[in-house]
């Protein structure tokens, strides 16, 4: 059969089970679209690019998917940049396919022309600048390959309007293995480097595990929790390791680093052993290096060799995929008894419990922390919570307790301000029938807004809870803290939330008090079309505990109890 | 520390960028950077020195084999090896100092390629030493133009790249090219 390079495109998509992709047509992508209306595709019309990324990034996320973003040459392909570099810094597959000008003006500046696979070289995976038809087919099979095996990652085909439009006679697919001589994905540590792991574990008086995105990506949450239970290890969590082990666990502990729990923090610092499992030391969790967990050995699994030694010098590196590797070292661990460790973590938890805001007394204002606390009990746990970046965000992961895998979805590396919706509105498409939550601050919500039409358009229904402080909230805090309170830019004067969403011709609400939460929550959950719930909260109120960048992990800025100052731990 | 690195890339469109752009992204400075065809088609061969200590290097090591069309690393830094740069020096001459000058580029081997009544061109090969060596006798006369290659870099001994994994006889004097090839060939099957 004879096809066009546009018609291969979709081709090659529908080969890989692609059932919906987020896009924007231009003139330089017209013939792929074109063609899409004679394949069987759900198309989603984003309102900016850097959105459709984000929701192909939520789609990804939710689903376990490779994502599928559309975007025209010039503008269009530079927009994709920051949500490319979101999914790059988080390890999410994703293949984002850019019209580019035809290929005789490639380098002659003609319009609408951008050097995208240059612009792109160091925040994707890979990328291929596509100047024929006969080569659009090895670059969408390969980028699909590249994006979801091994560590996952963005990939980006940028095809020239000449190569869509050429024909090909006698055009076949070809589903022959890929051959990729230089990329090994399929790594696997050697057996006595398995063994010497599980005797380090068996040894180990007070062990931690450090459970990253790399437990969901890999699969491996059975296997962790065996792990687990079977050797009484407690776990702390990254923010993206949410779901790998369920909050509620009795030996999960809960999130570790700069806004972590203190007695996770502690833990860390007290372990013997650390057994990180597809976590990448995050500047965020270690803190300062020097003096991070200076008595624990440590172990560290993930499928990326370069994160190995990157940031923390580890003392048995095991490369290749956790599942697998869990599963050889499974058979080795030997039940240990470790009451004494867990007591010693329980009895720092008690201290922490007493400066919780939960267990303040009413004051009568509305703390943001109340808001998300109340959203997650009101919600069972049952909904997919899907945050934007700052502050709402920290709170959201200290008291949104997630039990379930792929139901937590945040923007953690880049920390994407403008995430939230978009990201929401994938992870939706992803699961039609889950309950999905938005919560993001009034700044991060304004920068994609606009994506709440895509939500009326497509007929997504989503409930939005705006912790809106009037404040860059979490920039305050750091100016709060280190800057005299000089607070430079972060107020901010917003619109009527409300009345955005009536534009729209959703609903909006608006709660000014804690008694008043639970029914907004209610009406939003009984909408059928999108609501944008405006929760007004203190204005000034900050995320408690608080580990200074660059501080030791220990050196805690807590929250003051009611009577008393703020304390830092030494 | 000079770390000397054998990289060798699938020949491709942009691979050379792709391997530059690493090298700014992670702060690492090139000191050269040379690249060229190998025996196999499709495959070239960089030949990168770079500063940086044991654990920089190895790191820098992890990032180029995240690079798809990166097939294989070696450091040759500390094995037997040897290194090579290449140099032309123009050097102003006169009827006075021109024997002087063809004198003193044979000392160190060198050939002169191209000669005019006012000048000359000398071509060196060696290693790096030797060429700053023929530079600093040379700069006194007058040096008008030079270009090098940067260091060309290969192991001593029988032990080899070849397309892109390393060719080594499992007993010296054995010859198992023939077992490589067919073990080459049935990995090349594909990995997908």
């Amino acid at each position: 059969m004879n096809r066009t390079g546009a018609q291969i495109v979709w081709e090659c998509l529908q080969r890989e089970g692609v059932e919906i992709v987020f896009g924007y047509p231009g003139g330089a992508n017209l013939p792929i679209y074109d063609a899409m209306l004679d394949y069987p595709v759900r198309h989603v019309l984003g309102r900016h690019e850097q959105s459709l990324v984000h929701m192909a990034d939520g789609y990804a996320r939710a689903s376990g998917k490779v994502g599928v973003a559309m975007a025209t040459s010039g503008p269009g392909a530079t927009n994709l940049v920051t949500g490319i570099a979101n999914a790059h810094m988080d390890s999410v597959p994703l293949v984002c396919i850019t019209g580019q000008v035809p290929s005789r003006l490639i380098g002659y500046d003609a319009f609408q022309e951008s050097d995208v696979t240059g612009i792109t070289l160091p925040i994707t995976k890979h990328n291929y600048l596509v100047t024929h038809a006969s080569e659009i087919m090895p670059a969408i099979r390969e980028a699909f390959y590249i994006a979801r095996s091994g560590r996952p990652g963005p990939v980006l085909v940028d095809i020239a309007k000449d190569a869509q439009q050429a024909s090909i006679t006698d055009w076949k697919y070809d589903a022959s293995p890929i051959r990729l001589p230089g990329y090994r994905p399929d790594l696997r540590p050697a057996p006595e480097t398995v063994r010497n792991a599980a005797e380090m574990i068996n040894s180990a008086r007070r062990p931690l595990i450090l459970a990253g995105h790399g437990i969901l990506i890999s699969g491996a949450m059975a296997e962790v929790r065996r792990l687990v239970e079977t050797a009484r290890v407690p776990v702390a969590m990254t923010l993206l390791g949410f779901g790998a082990v369920p909050a509620t666990h009795p030996l999960n502990l809960g999130m570790m680093g700069m806004h972590g729990e203190a007695w996770v923090n502690t833990a860390i610092q007290e372990a013997d052993l650390l057994l990180a499992c597809g976590i990448r030391f995050d500047d965020r969790i270690t803190g300062q290096l020097n003096s991070y967990a200076v008595h624990a050995r440590k172990i560290h699994i993930d499928i990326d060799p370069s994160e190995i030694n990157k940031n923390v010098k580890v003392d048995a590196g095991l490369v290749g995929d956790l599942k697998d590797i869990l599963r050889q070292i499974l058979p080795l661990i030997r039940p240990v008894d470790r009451a004494e460790w867990l007591a010693r973590i329980q009895s720092v938890r008690a201290n922490s419990a007493a400066r919780d805001i939960q267990n303040h007394p009413e004051n009568g204002r509305l703390h943001a922390a109340h808001v998300i606390h109340d959203l997650w009990r009101l919600t069972r746990g049952g909904a997919t919570i899907v945050t934007d970046v700052g502050q709402h965000q920290m709170w959201a992961a200290q008291y949104c307790r997630i039990d379930t895998p792929h139901t937590w979805i945040s923007s953690g590396g880049l920390g994407t301000m403008g995430f939230g919706l978009p990201a929401a509105i994938g992870a939706k498409l992803a699961n039609p029938d889950r309950e999905v939550w938005v919560i993001a601050g009034d700044g991060g919500f304004q920068m994609t807004q606009a994506e709440l039409a895509t939500a009326v358009q497509e007929g997504v229904k989503i409930n939005v809870a705006i912790i809106n402080n009037g404040y860059l909230g979490m920039v305050r805090q750091w100016q709060q803290f280190f800057y005299q309170g000089r607070y430079a830019a972060t107020p901010l004067r917003n619109p009527d939330f409300v009345k955005i969403a009536e534009a729209h011709d959703l609903s909006g609400l608006r709660v000014t008090c804690r008694s008043e939460i639970e029914g907004a929550v209610r009406r939003a959950e009984s909408i059928p079309h999108t609501v944008v719930i405006d929760f007004r909260v203190e204005p000034e109120d900050t995320v408690y505990p608080m580990v200074p960048a660059g501080a030791d992990l220990h050196a805690m800025i807590r929250r003051p109890d009611p009577a008393g100052e703020p304390v830092t731990e030494a | 520390m000079q770390h000397t690195l054998v990289v060798l890339v699938e020949d491709k469109p942009g691979v050379l960028n792709r391997v530059a752009s690493l090298f700014r992204r992670r702060a690492f400075n090139i000191e050269s950077l040379t690249v060229g065809h190998t025996e196999s088609e499709g495959i070239s061969r960089m030949t990168i020195v770079v500063d940086g200590d044991q654990v920089s290097v190895e790191r820098l090591t992890s990032y180029l084999y995240k690079l798809v069309n990166v097939i294989q690393v070696d450091d040759l830094t500390g094995k037997p090896m040897v290194s090579r740069d290449l140099a032309m020096i123009k050097v102003s001459t006169n009827a006075e100092n021109r024997a002087e000058i063809i004198q003193m580029a044979d000392v160190f081997r060198a050939r002169v390629v191209d000669v005019t009544a006012s000048s000359l061109v000398i071509e060196v090969t060696g290693d790096e030493h030797k060429i700053d060596g023929l530079v600093e006798v040379l700069k006194p006369l007058g040096i008008i133009e030079m270009v090098r290659t940067g260091a060309v870099a290969m192991s001593r001994g029988c032990e080899a790249l070849m397309n892109g994994r390393t060719y080594a006889p499992a007993t010296a004097g054995e010859c198992c090219l023939e077992n490589y090839h067919t073990s080459y060939a049935a990995e090349m099957q594909g990995n997908g």
